[in-house]
């Protein structure tokens, strides 16, 4: 993990910064920076290793994923209070209610995330996030109904999907899938779309 | 030994995802917004070393693809439902739990509602599994074996079409 952040942290003097003017405001604003590409090709790097090591240690070929886990992790809680209810239920009967690899790969991201932007103080408690705030202003309230509601849409989404950006995006097209591309294509296609109707930019501000 | 290795892989995910920056909802909305194309840029990257190598390993035999069903239906509606909810929540599954990691704590709206998103997935699954899923239906099948083609002409072209796609990002500072 250390080689990979001095890797990543070593782009950094590639990175410029820019101010420009923009309503009368001065803002900073990173340009050309080589960040996501190194950190998204050492992820790429990543996934070829664990789809080599999973099938040589497990015998099975594990591809990185994460929204079943969402699944897994609903049945775990509602198993708490009605067991039979989830263990009669087919669609927990088919992905298995239980603690697994691609649960402990989903813990890990909250863990090497906390652990990285610790080392390199990008760590920041945000309650409300820019762009949301801009449009709906700094209420907690309004922002935790907004990203709820948001979350049942998407998870039902992409259970029905079969995969969100991590298992349809990266592993699908990564193997080159039929069912990846198109599943991208609805993400973005729809992201765009839904994104223009609810953060409203107005004329002439950012978009080009 | 299964779940050390994913948390291992976790981990540095995690890590990795943090040091592209691509796990704040304003990088994320910000790409649905055209402004700001990091996720894009990290993907396609991650996506293009991973698709040769994985594809090499394939090729020499010491793995095994794992493809998801192509039903057109499901896979459509879904992924616009997904678009739609990613949009207003500007986290993914995978992204969520990490923005937490970072401090960014309103992820946890986003945690909540998708765990619940799955719960009544699983409630009216069986309705699903005979309407929507049954609609076009290819089974698990890649690009190249739909068109009867190597994955080796599919892959270049894929790479120059990102590549492309990066430059012109690059070119208009996105």
């Amino acid at each position: 993990m250390a080689i990979s952040l001095n890797a990543v942290a070593s782009v950094e003097g590639f990175v410029r910064t820019r101010e420009f003017e923009k309503k009368g405001e001065m803002r900073m604003t990173t340009v050309r920076s080589w960040r996501p590409y190194v950190a998204g090709a050492l992820v790429g790097i990543l996934a070829i290793a664990s789809v080599f090591v999973s099938t040589k240690v497990l015998g099975k070929a594990k591809y990185l994923g994460a929204s079943t886990t969402f699944v897994r992790s609903a049945g775990l809680v509602e198993k708490t209070v009605a067991s039979d209810h989830v263990a009669d239920n087919e669609y927990y009967q088919s992905k298995k209610v239980k603690v697994d690899w691609q649960f402990m790969v989903v813990l890990g991201i909250l863990i090497g995330s906390f652990a990285a932007s610790r080392i390199d103080r990008s760590f920041k408690f945000e309650s409300v996030p820019p762009i949301w705030s801009e449009r709906f202003g700094d209420n907690v309230g309004v922002r935790a109904v907004g990203a709820f509601l948001g979350g049942i849409v998407a998870m039902f989404g992409a259970r029905l999907a079969g995969g969100c950006p991590s298992g349809h995006g990266l592993s699908g097209l990564m193997q080159l899938s039929l069912s990846g591309f198109i599943a991208m294509a609805g993400f973005f296609g729809a992201g765009v779309l839904v994104a223009r109707m609810v953060y409203k930019p107005k004329k002439g501000e950012g978009i080009r | 030994m299964e779940l050390w290795i994913g948390l291992m892989t976790g981990i540095l995910f995690g890590a990795l995802l943090q040091q592209g920056r691509v796990l704040r909802f304003e990088k994320q909305v910000g790409a649905m917004l055209l402004q700001d194309m990091t996720i894009l840029k990290f993907m396609l990257s991650a996506i293009i070393v991973g698709m040769i190598g994985i594809n090499l390993l394939v090729h020499l035999g010491v793995v095994d693809l794992s493809v998801k069903s192509t039903q057109v239906g499901a896979n459509l509606i879904g992924s616009l439902l997904f678009g739609a909810g990613w949009a207003v929540m500007g986290y993914c599954p995978g992204t969520s739990l990490g923005a937490l990691g970072e401090g960014r704590w309103h992820a946890i709206w986003a945690i909540l509602g998708m765990l619940v998103g799955a719960a009544i997935y699983a409630e009216v699954y069986p309705v699903m599994k005979a309407t929507v899923v049954t609609w076009g239906s290819f089974g698990k099948v890649t690009l190249p074996q739909l068109f009867g083609i190597s994955p080796w002409v599919v892959i270049p072209v894929l790479v120059a079409l990102f590549l492309l796609l990066f430059f012109w990002f690059e070119k208009n500072d996105l």
